[in-house]
């Protein structure tokens, strides 16, 4: 009976084959597997969302996808966004708008409201509040963070682009 | 929170994810989006020997106009059921309720066929599905057979469906010409659960009397359930406010109205009549 | 730099953040790690008959298992910090793992260690322990009673302590013209920061020395209790608070678990990592609040309150926790009148051990229980003489002339203009117009409630000698070192210990302000033991009125030295020399002038200083203020409640704070919204549920209800700017304001909205289920 899977997926643009126990949770592959501790683990009944990432360019919640699941998918995580050389528009929008205070649930906000901008790049403050139904932040009441989605969007308008594109990042960037 | 170990299998066919399962001996489970099976395996309150995964089945994935029915394949997402054109163009308030269920990351992952064989009776479809005659094609070791959604919910987390089997699309009925529909949602502000869901197809003749009406409810009871005793009441009737709050009333007449820390049984069952009044006076007032 | 000190500047902290580049303590790795599991008590009160760890030493990967016996050869308990004087404290040693017995749910009684996390957690399921199950006591107030099971065997009627403060004869209350009588509950919630705990440990058998990261607001505290714990001496054992996600209050204790990973780190010389789950964290990190609160209030006819009797029944939880029992005594007890000129004031607090998991500080600890008592308590009062809440409010606010002014209590508020907050919250939310718009909508069978909260807090903890004397066990003044570097670059270092503030913003923009560079020029240290001497951490909003006001003197003096060697070289006076934008200029000759960075350069080459000076530009202040701070303001909240259902509508919320001089408006605005988040959570949503056997049933984000983007309005912000005469920043406090104003305003504004059914007093969280008995049954929510 094996209990070990073999996977193949792509990290931030980086292709991995690796073997994995099966159930190994997507978000301890990324974070111990993987050393990409950007994604964060606040529950565990899939509440939270810090766990957020995107997967096909869909945000789910890497703490309820078996890693196996995601086998020959492509996923991006808060490193893959952008870098401060290469900020994608919510970065920017978290850190201009003060988006965020102790940052723990931020990279999972971030890639839900990826998630968001990508199905509705120009959602009202109805809409956007209604979007974080699955993320729970503790420090910042979300006002500001509504703000931070808001900034985003009006940033990937005025590029003309589009929420996920934004986030590819190169092949061999990833780290 | 970890699982316990499992086998992993992936199945390419609806044959073989049935022949896994039945070489499994009982240990297993068929894994699609995983999200509702991922989260009781981290509590380990299931510890499944073997995970069949069916997700890469791709025929049963998307949507497909049958006559007066849609069908959606059992791996749809709740966000493609939302937003599938077809979806939207016969059957709105079917994308209307998928898109209040669980939350935008959820919805990316869980599917149709998953949410209606957990059974869990605080999720969103099975009234839905309830209310608009719903059809389950189940695959098993005896082949391919069709069930009537009314009678596949026995108790929570308990279906219809036999161990060896699975759920490989569920037909909804497109809502006769003239009828009006609605989904009602109060969620629990932590779980994003319906506290009350109620669906409601409705529709007068010419002269304002209800000649067609099904009410489905979700998350009051320990499973969904028609509110047959209300449908009755309002059918045949003028739908007048006082009629729908007369026939409300009785929307948790059959049910097994449940209680837990957040609404009691007997607030379960007020909110059940107010929900369900709001929701038949929306589409028929 | 000019401009930075009251500017809405970005933050410091997010690129690393906002990259995924912050270093959290889950997030760190060392080579041959393994990982720790803490097997938990699922029962609430019980004897530990026997534990058998074999099945679990057999799994392979697995590294050891210990049991509470074997841990408590190794290690000492680990005591409480605050030992309230004068209160007949009876604190009991907890064990680090329960050895005999367990006194609550979720308590520990083994940990496994294995090479990865997935093995520990599969090694907990092969430990068995054979439990025999006691009755249990979860409320207080059945604690109290006689013949209740007893937590600890010596601990009459479960009383863990009893604190008094002030006294009125009843004969006040008897001839008063008016007396309002009420029991409130300030119910057990759950501060739930969205980082768990963890901690990781390394020992070096040869020199002695452990390194332990956590998830702490203080690791200073930990260190002085560890060290003790372990064994250790402070001069070996090394704390670093990483990025902290989150505490509230949950991460000031000094918790077993962090010390066992250490002991366990020692005993197996090799590191420990060990990271609490959440339904872990709902048991066993602390809990807050959870007193119920008996207040008896008199006053005159004509709206002036006169003399405030309370009793405080406070569940304390199992074990008297790190601060617990300060927060229901001190904390709460010498605010209880508010931002009120009552005269006669008198508390008693009765804290109760049981089987439930121990309570300690969250965000405000015992001021926002005070704050909720006597905001109910003025608008029970207005109601009952039929005033308009605000007016009673009015009448009663101490006046801006009469500070500094001395509560009844012995709380000198240092300074305030209360009415100016309260009419620009009137003047935002348009109060006048609101009343009638009540009144209109009422007519419609529509309910609108407006409350209103004029709340002051005492913060900036604190004179050390206070502390002493009220039996805290440690001093409270702040730490800083400025240190320059040959090119002019400076390194802070703070004994706060942020954890989502933005520290390091608000403090390198008061330090680039005065020493006129650049803000990127500035780094603040903070969270290491090991490059910070000493500090007693961050809470009860004392960062940037005590840690703030040290790194401002410290960065003083090193511009006091730095104008000597500037006035040595231009050969001029010191008084000559003129200090701006980080020029030391002399007056009225252009030209002639020095850098600050050449300055620094000067002082640390040594080349040529002034006769007896010594080499290097670095500063330190130890700075113990001689009084708190009292942010005080004004919350108003409309509320719209579901005639059908109970459900209670958000509709608007304005909160005009005066915190002193404000560092950095964006940042006071993100802590105000966030507190106030939490606080109309607990007055809405939030609230930890026991079962009758001490089961925790609110124990996951499925059932605790953390407030939601979807629950809020925008919430309107205000500020007025009163500087604190205690500190040379002239800043109060602005961590907590939301957590105490918030809940009474809420709750002023449902019980406003219910005043048609006659509901003047309901229990929070004000949930739909309850509200909706209450209007059925016309004034009792059960």
């Amino acid at each position: 009976m094996t209990k070990r899977t073999e996977i193949s997926v792509t990290v931030n643009g980086v292709a991995k084959s690796t073997e994995v126990d099966s159930r190994m949770l997507l978000v301890h592959f990324l974070r111990d597997e993987q050393g990409l501790t950007g994604t964060h683990i606040g529950c565990d009944t899939s509440q939270c969302g810090a766990c957020t990432v995107l997967l096909n360019g869909e945000a789910v919640k890497s703490c309820t996808v078996l890693a196996v699941q995601a086998d020959g998918g492509e996923i991006t995580t808060v490193e893959g966004l952008g870098d401060m050389q290469n900020l994608h528009p919510i970065q920017q929008g978290f850190w201009e708008k003060h988006g965020l205070q102790c940052g723990f649930c931020t990279s999972g906000v971030m890639m839900a409201s990826v998630g968001l901008l990508q199905q509705n790049p120009d959602p009202t403050e109805a809409e956007i509040r209604e979007a974080l139904e699955g993320v729970i932040c503790r420090c910042t009441g979300y006002q500001f963070i509504v703000s931070a989605v808001q900034h985003a969007a009006k940033l990937l308008a005025e590029s003309g682009s589009n929420a996920v594109d934004q986030g590819t990042v190169q092949v061999g960037e990833g780290s | 929170m970890i699982p316990s170990a499992f086998e992993y299998v992936r199945a390419a066919s609806v044959e073989e994810a049935i022949r896994l399962l039945q070489e499994s001996n009982g240990e297993g489970k068929l894994l699609a989006g995983g999200h509702s099976l991922v989260p009781l395996m981290k509590f380990r309150l299931t510890t499944p020997g073997k995970l069949v995964d069916i997700s890469r089945i791709s025929e049963l994935r998307g949507v497909r106009k049958e006559g007066n029915r849609l069908v959606v394949g059992a791996l749809t997402t709740h966000s493609q059921l939302a937003s599938d054109p077809l979806v939207r163009e016969h059957i709105p308030v079917l994308a209307d309720a998928a898109r209040q269920i669980g939350d935008l990351q959820v919805r990316n992952r869980g599917t149709v066929g998953g949410n209606i064989a957990h059974a869990d009776p605080a999720a969103d479809l099975p009234g839905v599905a309830l209310a608009l005659d719903a059809l389950v094609e189940l695959h098993g070791e005896d082949g391919q057979e069709v069930v009537e959604i009314d009678g596949f919910f026995l108790g929570p987390l308990i279906t219809a469906l036999p161990e060896t089997s699975l759920v490989t699309s569920v037909s909804f009925a497109v809502p006769p010409e003239g009828t009006k529909s609605v989904y009602l949602k109060y969620p629990h502000p932590a779980s994003g659960y319906a506290v009350v869901g109620v669906c409601a197809v409705a529709g007068t003749d010419p002269d304002g009397v209800v000649n067609y009406v099904r009410i489905g409810m979700n998350g009051v009871a320990d499973v969904a359930y028609r509110a047959t005793a209300a449908e009755q009441a309002l059918l045949g009737q003028r739908a007048t406010a006082e009629n729908i709050r007369e026939a409300a009333a009785l929307a948790a007449e059959d049910g097994e109205i449940g209680s837990d820390l957040f609404a009691s049984e007997e607030y379960r069952r007020h909110l059940s009549a107010v929900y369900t009044e709001r929701a038949l006076s929306q589409i028929l007032l | 730099m000019a401009g930075l000190v009251g500017a809405r500047i970005k933050r410091k902290e997010d690129p690393r953040l906002i990259t995924g580049n912050g270093n959290f303590t889950d997030d760190i790795k060392l080579p041959g790690m393994l990982h720790a599991a803490f097997l938990r008590s699922p029962y609430a009160h019980a004897r530990i008959k026997r534990i058998d760890v074999s099945e679990a030493l057999k799994l392979p990967g697995v590294k050891a298992v210990f049991t509470g016996a074997d841990i408590a050869k190794k290690m000492k308990a680990v005591p409480a910090m605050w030992f309230v004087t004068g209160a007949d404290l009876k604190p009991k040693p907890r064990s680090p793992l329960a050895v005999d017995k367990v006194l609550y749910a979720g308590e520990a009684v083994a940990v496994a260690v294995a090479e990865d996390r997935y093995t520990a957690r599969d090694a907990l399921d092969l430990i068995v322990v054979e439990y025999e199950e006691l009755p249990a006591v979860v409320g207080q107030e059945a604690a109290m009673q006689e013949g209740a099971p007893l937590v600890h065997e010596d601990v009459p009627n479960n009383l863990a302590l009893v604190w008094k403060a002030g006294e009125i004869p009843d004969e006040v209350f008897e001839q008063a013209e008016v007396v309002v009588r009420q029991r409130l509950y300030n119910q057990r919630v759950i501060p739930n920061p969205m980082e768990t705990r963890a901690a990781v440990a390394q020992y070096n058998p040869g020199s002695g020395e452990m390194t332990i990261w956590c998830t702490t607001q203080n690791p200073h505290i930990h260190r002085m209790v560890y060290s003790e714990v372990l064994g250790i001496p402070e001069s070996k054992l090394r704390i670093i608070a990483p990025d902290v996600g989150g505490g509230f209050g949950a991460k000031i204790a000094t918790y077993t678990e962090e010390a066992v990973v250490g002991c366990v780190a020692r005993e197996l010389k090799q590191p420990v990592k060990w990271a609490e789950e959440r339904s872990e964290h709902f048991k066993a990190t602390t809990h807050a609040r959870d007193e119920v609160i008996e207040i008896e209030l008199a006053g005159t006819r004509d709206g002036i309150m006169t003399a405030l009797r309370v009793k405080n029944t406070a569940n304390l939880g199992a074990y008297l926790s790190t601060f617990g029992a300060g927060c229901p005594t001190i904390d709460f007890g010498l605010m209880v009148t508010g931002a009120y000129t009552i005269p006669r004031a008198a508390v008693v607090t009765y804290g109760v051990y049981t089987n439930t998991t121990p309570t300690d500080a969250y965000r405000g600890a015992g001021k926002p229980e005070a704050t909720f008592q006597i905001e109910r308590a003025v608008d029970l009062f207005a109601r009952e003489i039929g005033m308009d809440p605000v007016e009673v409010r009015r009448k009663n606010m101490v006046q801006k002339e009469a500070f500094p002014f001395s509560n009844p209590m012995g709380c000198v508020y240092d300074s305030g203009d209360y009415h100016l907050t309260l009419d620009k919250a009137l003047e935002m939310i348009d109060y006048q117009a609101l009343r009638q718009e009540q009144e209109e909508l009422r007519k419609q069978g529509r309910y609108i409630g407006i409350g209103v909260s004029t709340y002051v807090e005492l913060c900036g903890f604190g004179p050390s000698k206070v502390a002493g004397a009220i039996g805290f066990q440690g001093g409270v003044w702040e730490n800083s070192t400025v240190r320059v570097h040959p090119s002019g670059k400076v390194n802070v270092y703070t004994g706060t210990s942020p954890h989502g503030q933005g520290t390091e913003t608000a403090f390198s923009q008061v330090v680039a302000e005065k020493l006129g560079i650049p803000m990127e020029d500035v780094e603040i240290i903070h969270g290491d033991t090991q490059s910070i001497s000493m500090g007693w951490g961050t809470y009860g909003s004392r960062t940037t009125a005590v840690g703030g006001a040290a790194v401002a003197i410290a960065t003083d003096r090193v511009i006091e030295k730095a104008k000597k060697i500037a006035a040595h070289e231009l050969e001029v006076a010191e008084e000559d020399l003129e200090f701006s934008e980080g020029i030391f200029q002399v007056a009225g000759v252009p030209g002639q002038a020095r850098t600050f960075q050449e300055m620094a350069k000067s002082a640390n080459f040594a080349w040529n200083l002034p006769e007896g000076m010594e080499p290097s530009l670095e500063a330190q202040s130890f700075f113990d203020p001689s009084n708190f701070v009292y942010p005080f303001g004004a919350h108003i909240c409309v509320v719209e409640v579901d005639g059908s259902t109970g459900q209670v509508e958000l509709k608007r919320y304005v909160a005009v704070d005066d915190v002193g001089r404000v560092i950095n408006p964006m940042l006071a605005e993100g802590q105000v919204h966030g507190g106030v988040a939490q606080g109309v959570g607990q007055a809405l949503w939030e609230g930890a549920v026991y079962g009758e056997n001490g089961q925790l049933l609110s124990g996951t984000f499925m059932d605790y209800t953390m407030p939601k983007a979807r629950f809020f309005p925008t919430i309107e912000t205000a500020f007025t700017e009163t500087p604190s005469p205690v500190n040379p920043l002239g800043a109060k406090g602005i961590g907590e304001t939301g957590t105490t104003a918030a809940p009474p305003a809420v709750a002023n504004a449902v019980m406003d909205a219910l005043r048609p059914f006659g509901i003047k007093d309901l229990d929070m969280p004000l949930t739909p289920e309850k509200v909706w008995k209450a209007m059925r049954n016309g004034g009792s929510g059960e």
